[in-house]
Order: C-alpha cells, then sequence, then structure tokens
C-alpha cells in the first residue's frame, strides 16, 4: 500500500468514528517487513521473510473510552474496527481524567531524526547470511574450547508508524533497525557456558565488524567457565554496563507516571527529594538522531523531548502521559506510548545514566574484595517497595583484579539503598538500545550463596 | 467440528485444494516438509483500576504461516492477508530455504486426530461486554472489603478465542477453535500511612465466562491478592544462603519448569547445548520426584486439541522415580534425532516459527503430610506463591521470584518475609527432594511461559515438597 494510502486511511478511520458519535478519535497504524536469517554451526539454520500491518482506535464519548484494533485492512475490516471502539464507550465507566491532548500540546520536533536507514532496502540475502556466518565463525575459532555455538542472527526491521486524531494531528515517519548477534557454547570438561555479543543500528553501516562481535562474544562465553559459588556475604558490587542497564529499567519503572499515581512505585511522592548518591543522573531523551528511543512524536502527538529525571540524585521529574499527568496535576512529558490495543501507556526514549569520569579497570582497583556481575537472572525486583533481589553471575573481584568466574548466587538489596550508594559512575557509557548505563558501583549488597 | 465447518472454510472459502496448491508451492524448490498454519484470533480485554472500568478493548488478527523444512533448515514466511495470492507469494519465500527440484507430491490431506479437551459453548463473541464488567467490579468491591488497610485494586478480565487450521506435507489436516480466558487482580495495602505492600491472584484457563460465574468466581481472586498484599505488611527480612526449603502446592510449581522443563526441550538437546543434553536414563533428582508434562487435561490453561504442528498433544513423562526418560520434541527436532513428535510443538501465532515448549507441567503426589513436612523443619523456609522464574539452559541455573514466604522455625511457620529469589541448579537441585507431599494441586491458570520471543500459556503444578538445599536471596 502506497505511502499516502495508510495516512489517509488513518484520517478517514478517525472521520468515521466521529460519524458515528464519538466526541474525539485517535488512530494508529504500523506497517513492518522484517526478515531474519540464522545460521548455526556454519550452516543456515533458518530464514524468515514477511510483512504484516495492523490499525488501532480509541475514542472517547464524552469521558467514555473504546479501542479497538485489527490486522483486517479490508473496507469490512475497517467498519468493525470502528463499530467495535464505539460499543465498548458504553461499557467504560466516566473518567474525568480521560482525553485526547490538548491542541497546543500537539506536535512533532522538524529536522533529520536519522531514523531510517536506506541501506537496509538493497541488502542481498547471501550477503545477511554470510554476515552472520563471519560472526559465528570468529566465535568458533576463537578458542579451542568453543566447539558449539547456538548460532547467529541477522536481522533486520523497517516500519512505518502513522498517527492522526480529531485535533488537527497527523504524522508519520518511517524507521529501519538491523542487527546481528552471536551465542557461543564454551565447555571445559564438565563446566558448560553460553553467552552473547551483539551489534545493533539503523543502518548496516553502522554495525560492527562481524568479527568482533564474534571474539567479544566467545570472550564473555569462556570467562564464564567453571564457575563457583561463594559464601554468602556483604561486598561492593560492581555492574557491568549490560547489567547496569537493568537498573535503568528498575529505574523507568519506579518513575512511570501511571505507577506512580497509584503509589505502586517506591518513589512516588519523592519529586524534589534527594533519591540517589550525588553523581548519578538521569535522563529520557527521545530527540538524539539515529538512536533507537528516538521519535519525532510520541503516541498521542505530543513532541518529544529531553527530560531530566534525577539531577545530581534530586528526583526532578516523572515520565508522564497525558492521563498519569492529568491525574498527578501536572503536564504530559511525550512520554505516550502504545501498541495498536488498548490505552496510551508509558514509555520512555533513549533512558540513561550520565557518564562519570572512572574507567572500568579504575573502578575495579577500588575494590579488595567484591562481585563484577555481568548477567542477571529472574525478575525479583518489587517496585512498590524497592526489594531487590535476583539471580547472578559474574567474577569474582580479588585485590582490584578480576579473579574467577561465579554462578548460582543471588543478590539482594533495596533499590532506595542501591540508588543512594551508588558509589562510583563509569565513563564507559555506549547506546546498544534505547537504554544505556554505564559502569556501576553499589557500596554494599547481599551476595547470597553457600 | 469438520474442515467444512471451519471458519477459513465458511468464511475465507478456502479449499482442501487450496491448501493441496499451497502446499505444492511450498515444496516447488525441493525440500522435505512444508506446513500452513492458519490462525484467526479474536481478543477482548477489560480493565478496572479506581474502581474505574478506565479500558476496553477488542480486536482482530489473521494471517498464515507456511514453514519449509530442508534437512536442518527451516524456511518461514508469512502474511497477514488471507488473499490466494498473498498466500502463494509466502509459499514462495519459505520455498527458497531448498534448491533442488520440485518432489511430484500428491497430499492426500485427512483430518488427524485430536482431543476434546475444551467444547465451546458459547463463544465469547457472543458473550455481553456487560457480564465481562461485573466480573471486574465484583472483584473490586471484593478486595476492598476484605480489609480496610487495601487502598488501591486493579482487576482485568482477558479473553481470546483462536482459530487454527494446519495442514501439512504429512497429509495432516487438523482445525481447532481454543478458548482462553483469564482473570487477574492486584491489591495494595497501607497501615498508618506507612510503605505499601502488593498482592496479586489470578487465574483461568481454556474456559468461558461461565467458569468466573461457577467455579473460580472474581471474589476467590479478590480474597486472594487482598489477602497477600495484607499479610506482607508484617513481613520481616529475607534470610540469605543455603537452607531448606519447603514449596507449597501450586503454583510453585514453576520450580519443574525452570529447573528441568526448559532444559528438556528437545532443540537445545539436538543442539548439544542443555545441561540435561546426553543424561536420558540417568539419575537427576530423588527416587520421590517424578515429572510430567501433559498437554490432555481438560481445560486447564496449557492444554491444546492438537499442538501448534497438527500432531495430538499427549501426556509425556519426563522425569520417573528420579530417572530423566524423555524429552519435548516437535516435528523438527523429532525427525533429525530419529524419534517421535511428543505433541509438543507450538508457537505464539502464525508469525512465528513453531518449536518445542510445555504445556501442563506438574509432579505427582507423593505421600507425605503436608503437615508434616513442615513440622520436619528446624529452620528454613515456606514459599506459597512466586512471580516469575526464568532459566539459563545452557549452565541449568535457574530463578524462581518468592512474593509470599514464611520462615520455618522448629517446624512452625512463624514471620511472612519479604520477596526473595531462589536459585538452584538444574540437574541438581532435584536430587536434595526428600519428602514430597499427597496433595497435588495445579496452578489457578495464569502462567506465561516466553522463549526466544515467543510467548506461549502454560500451567504447572506440585504437591507440597521439601529441598534439603537451596539457596535464597534475601538479606538477613
Amino acid at each position: 500500500m502506497s505511502e499516502n494510502h495508510l495516512g489517509e486511511l488513518a484520517a478517514d478511520i478517525v472521520k468515521r468514528a466521529l460519524a458515528r458519535g464519538a466526541t474525539d478519535a485517535e488512530c494508529t497504524i504500523s506497517e513492518g517487513d522484517e526478515f531474519s536469517a540464522s545460521v548455526r554451526m556454519r550452516e543456515v539454520e533458518s530464514l524468515k521473510e514477511a510483512g504484516s500491518r495492523g490499525a488501532g482506535l480509541r475514542i472517547l464519548i464524552g469521558k467514555h473510552t473504546g479501542s479497538s484494533y485489527t490486522s483486517d485492512l479490508s473496507a469490512e475490516g475497517i467498519e468493525r474496527l470502528v463499530k467495535q471502539a464505539i460499543e465498548l464507550a458504553d461499557v467504560t465507566t466516566e473518567d474525568p481524567h480521560a482525553g485526547l491532548p490538548d491542541p497546543d500540546e500537539l506536535g512533532k520536533i522538524s529536522g533529520d531524526l536519522r531514523l531510517y536507514s536506506d541501506d537496509i532496502e538493497g541488502l542481498e540475502t547471501p550477503l545477511k547470511i554470510e554476515t552472520a556466518k563471519r560472526a559465528e565463525e570468529a566465535a568458533l575459532t576463537a578458542d579451542p574450547r568453543i566447539q558449539n555455538s547456538e548460532g547467529a542472527s541477522f536481522d533486520t526491521n523497517t516500519g512505518r508508524h502513522i498517527f492522526a486524531n480529531s485535533r488537527g494531528f497527523a504524522g508519520e515517519y518511517r524507521s529501519s533497525s538491523c542487527s546481528l548477534a552471536v551465542s557461543p557454547v564454551a565447555k571445559d570438561g564438565e563446566s558448560m557456558e553460553r553467552d552473547y555479543w551483539y551489534t545493533m543500528a539503523r543502518g548496516f553501516a553502522g554495525l560492527e565488524p562481524p568479527e568482533q562481535v564474534g571474539r567479544i562474544a566467545a570472550q564473555r562465553a569462556l570467562r564464564r567457565l567453571n564457575a563457583v559459588k561463594v559464601e554468602t556475604q556483604k561486598v561492593p558490587v560492581v555492574f557491568e554496563p549490560r547489567a547496569a542497564r537493568s537498573l535503568l529499567d528498575n529505574i523507568f519503572e519506579a518513575v512511570h507516571g501511571m505507577l506512580v499515581y497509584r503509589h505502586e512505585s517506591f518513589l512516588a511522592g519523592k519529586l524534589g527529594e534527594k533519591v540517589a548518591a550525588e553523581n548519578v543522573t538521569v535522563v529520557d531523551d527521545a530527540t538524539l538522531p539515529g538512536l533507537f528511543g528516538t521519535s519525532p512524536f510520541d503516541d498521542e502527538g505530543v513532541p518529544s523531548r529531553r527530560t531530566i529525571v534525577i539531577e545530581k540524585g534530586v528526583l526532578k521529574s516523572y515520565l508522564l502521559n497525558c492521563y498519569a499527568a492529568r491525574k498527578l496535576g501536572m503536564k504530559t512529558t511525550g512520554n505516550a506510548s502504545r501498541g495498536l490495543t488498548g490505552n496510551a501507556g508509558i514509555g520512555h526514549g533513549n533512558f540513561f545514566l550520565e557518564k562519570g569520569v572512572q574507567t572500568p579497570e579504575q573502578i575495579l582497583a577500588s575494590i579488595r574484595n567484591g562481585f563484577y556481575v555481568t548477567e542477571l537472572l529472574g525478575f525479583g525486583v518489587n517496585i512498590v517497595t524497592g526489594d531487590y533481589s535476583r539471580g547472578a553471575a559474574g567474577l569474582w573481584i580479588r585485590n582490584g583484579e578480576l579473579a574467577f568466574a561465579v554462578s548460582e548466587v543471588t543478590i539482594a538489596g533495596n533499590l532506595k539503598e542501591m540508588l543512594l550508594h551508588l558509589e562510583t559512575v563509569g565513563s564507559d557509557l555506549e547506546f546498544r538500545g534505547a537504554v544505556a548505563a554505564p559502569t556501576l558501583k553499589i557500596g554494599e549488597m547481599t551476595v547470597g550463596g553457600r | 467440528m469438520e474442515f467444512s465447518e471451519s471458519i477459513f472454510a465458511s468464511r475465507f472459502q478456502i479449499t482442501r485444494q487450496d491448501l493441496e496448491r499451497y502446499l505444492a508451492e511450498a515444496l516447488s524448490q525441493g525440500g522435505d516438509y512444508a506446513d500452513l498454519y492458519f490462525e484467526y484470533l479474536l481478543t477482548s480485554s477489560i480493565s478496572l483500576d479506581e474502581s474505574m472500568v478506565k479500558s476496553a478493548t477488542q480486536g482482530v488478527s489473521m494471517g498464515v504461516g507456511v514453514r519449509v523444512i530442508a534437512g536442518e533448515r527451516t524456511g518461514y514466511a508469512y502474511s497477514d492477508d488471507l488473499a490466494p495470492e498473498k498466500i502463494r507469494k509466502a509459499a514462495r519465500v519459505a520455498a527458497c530455504i531448498a534448491s533442488e527440484p520440485a518432489k511430484v507430491e500428491k497430499f492426500d490431506l485427512n483430518e488427524g486426530a485430536r482431543h476434546n479437551l475444551y467444547p465451546v459453548v458459547t463463544a465469547p463473541t457472543e458473550t455481553a461486554f456487560s457480564a465481562r464488567v461485573d466480573l471486574v467490579k465484583r472483584a473490586d468491591q471484593a478486595a476492598r472489603a476484605y480489609d480496610p488497610r487495601i487502598f488501591q485494586v486493579q482487576a482485568v478480565y482477558a479473553d481470546n478465542f483462536r482459530h487454527v487450521l494446519v495442514a501439512t506435507s504429512d497429509g495432516v489436516l487438523t482445525i481447532d477453535r481454543q478458548p482462553l480466558a483469564r482473570m487477574s487482580v492486584f491489591a495494595l495495602a497501607r497501615q498508618d500511612g506507612g510503605a505499601p505492600q502488593r498482592g496479586h491472584a489470578g487465574g483461568g484457563g481454556r474456559v468461558e465466562l461461565d467458569f468466573f460465574l461457577k467455579e473460580k468466581t472474581p471474589e476467590h481472586f479478590a480474597k486472594e491478592a487482598a489477602r497477600e498484599a495484607v499479610v506482607m505488611l508484617d513481613a520481616v527480612d529475607a534470610p540469605a544462603g543455603e537452607m531448606t526449603v519447603v514449596l507449597g502446592p501450586g503454583w510453585p510449581g514453576i520450580l519443574l519448569h525452570e529447573a528441568v522443563g526448559h532444559g528438556l526441550e528437545a532443540d537445545f538437546n539436538r543442539k548439544g547445548v542443555s545441561a540435561f543434553s546426553g543424561r536420558i536414563g540417568q539419575k537427576v533428582a530423588s527416587e520421590l520426584c517424578t515429572v510430567i508434562d501433559d498437554g490432555t487435561m481438560n481445560s486447564r490453561r496449557g492444554s491444546l486439541n492438537v499442538d501448534d504442528e497438527g500432531h495430538a498433544t499427549q501426556r509425556n513423562v519426563l522425569i520417573e522415580n528420579g530417572v530423566l526418560r524423555g524429552y519435548l520434541q516437535d516435528k523438527l527436532s523429532s525427525s533429525l534425532l530419529h524419534s517421535e513428535s511428543t505433541g509438543s510443538g507450538r508457537r505464539e501465532s502464525y508469525a512465528h516459527i513453531p518449536m518445542p515448549r510445555m504445556t501442563n507441567t506438574f509432579m505427582l503426589a507423593g505421600e507425605s503430610d503436608p503437615e508434616q513436612i513442615i513440622r520436619s523443619v528446624p529452620k528454613g523456609l515456606y514459599c506459597v506463591n512466586f512471580g516469575g522464574g526464568q532459566v539459563d539452559i545452557t549452565s541449568g541455573n535457574f530463578v524462581f521470584s518468592a512474593s509470599e514466604s514464611y520462615l520455618i522455625e522448629d517446624g512452625h511457620l512463624t514471620r511472612p518475609v519479604r520477596n526473595a529469589t531462589l536459585i538452584g541448579n538444574g540437574p541438581e537441585a532435584l536430587k536434595y527432594v526428600s519428602m514430597v507431599g499427597n496433595d497435588l494441586r495445579l496452578d489457578e491458570g495464569i502462567g506465561v511461559c516466553g522463549k526466544e520471543g515467543q510467548s506461549v500459556p502454560v500451567g504447572v503444578g506440585i504437591p507440597t515438597i521439601k529441598i534439603d538445599r537451596m539457596t535464597v536471596g534475601g538479606t538477613a
């Protein structure tokens, strides 16, 4: 379907909803193509290719909401989409805070955000397979202890996102992504470990060399071999960037406007208070060109922006859509996020912790006895209370150096204290996705083991 | 129901000849096997927050996935448009995985065996939305009435109704209609302006709305969620380190799902990347442990009349008296391992390649009295409710997070403790099972299993069991 056609279709769906009695309406249409090539042990394992699209509609009749979605964009499918959303407004409760953004809140940021790279379009399948094979080969030949692999995959996605509402907003953007990932398996006697490494970019040209990705994946798997379980003890814990990113995910949840107004976050009611160590500054920025959390407007048609969430340890802002903002008596921060179904939720743009000055080596050098976490397992984080308890694997720190592999242990504490005792922030911030953090050192946590 | 009565024949006018033609197109470049998976999915969801029904959604998605297998290689393509030219295009794209002349084949499609585990009496599409609204409102009232300290309640009712058709180049043609409904209640409790605590309960299965009126009512789930939140108000810090752990019956069966279930999926074992690879016939648990994966249980969340490759589901013994007996097989792994499918090929949707997955995974009951089990523990932890779990299948390390647990001191339950993660190693953990209760219970029907980006509904179950040694991730 042509570009113009989907934009017109979204506007038409909004118009039909109004004609059927809606007082307001908003329509999202997404269209995407995916390709995936995976290889394992030097042979092609699978090739997958397809495209899909769908439309989501949310309507208001006064302060009653209804919503629907469909992957059937035929005339009959659209008719049904509109009818279903309208009939659901009958069963929802009148909610004084429901509604679209005010007209003066709508808009989009201008300029080239570099979300789409057309070098993906011309890529031939053999090149994609070859790229995955090169990465896996580098992992398989990195060390004699790597004899097996879960394979390597090369994926591309392109998409188009369209949004229109009854208050005059119409916008759309295209995006693309390209990624390469490898999962080698290392074995030494009875010990077997798997790890992975990856590179992702908006276009093919932005990927790191396949051999480098393969070698790093191999090193990561190798250093986990012959891991031991340590004694239960309280020690400093260092999160490498890949593990530190999950702490950022936890912070995002804690400043999520919907959780905040429901008192479901340990950071609810803490605006303006010191919630973290002074070296902690957390930013959400959906305006950074080329990155994965970037977009010209959010999923309610509000322009993307940069929001300082925590500044030098002080909680400055929550992340809000219109609904959460109205519940809290605030203004939207342009963080509305939705798929095709239901009401808008809240998402992040590029959500990161600003880098500090110490290198990871300097951070390790400061620790006589501690735990360097490279992998976290499970979902043991309670955002209501901040209680934190997760499975972990990594390396033990002895006299400032990484000494031996550790696994089958837990790390536990409470996020409130972990943030306040976030002693050191590393200088090694890099974006491998929309959430990013440098190496982080927390003064003390309980490591559960023997 | 016959093929001719299915929505794909009646509404989309797909004929047997069409299916045969698409399969031929899929194998036009050679290949050993091809299948088509048609899906038409209706969903609805109602959610209540702050005593208001804030969201109501319904939707439809449909599509067809075409798979071609050539040796160990899989070609896959899908279309969300069921027009013949779109399906043929997907078949041609999937065909590219092979590169040989077409084998001349005639596909004599015959309707295969299937169970009748969840007869559809009233399709969700014929149920009034007002009836769903009543359910969430009743849950809200019951949770708030449970205790004055409950100050926030969310209730969600979601159902879906999936029509599937699988046609394979082996000549199998199966259709199924799969209802799935779930109710979830979240409650927050607070005492004297202190920090809130959360409780959650939910359940359902391959059932219709009637189930929530007659069997498990909104009040049942609401009271359970409220009770957990209130209990947690008195929780103390969880202990840290190795200790005796007693798991209560039901949902704690998630232990089996993480500790052994995933590691026994045949794809990982075929590739030699699971901690259980090459261990069939070996002892991987105490003699008290017999673990089953059964897709044929009536109305259970993890049950299926046929798996997503058109193969009837079955009852599979994974571990028998402590000895590893078998893997969970799908079409691809079983043919490469010269074995049979165990009816375990599942996929999230038409847009996904099937792989071996669990259905309902549980441990058979033993002979111990549950109270005796607790009384036998001088010092330990009793866990009755869990959040999610995760496993690293290669090292075998797994975790699961206790959301409601109590200290055991001198054989008695004393204080509730705060959330803690439990960690263990798959082939080792169950060797420390020293008592198995006579109280096997299945979970209430809330499980969602994720693997390689695909989510499918599953069930778990377990009697009360005592594990002599397991690491608890608390702070005290």
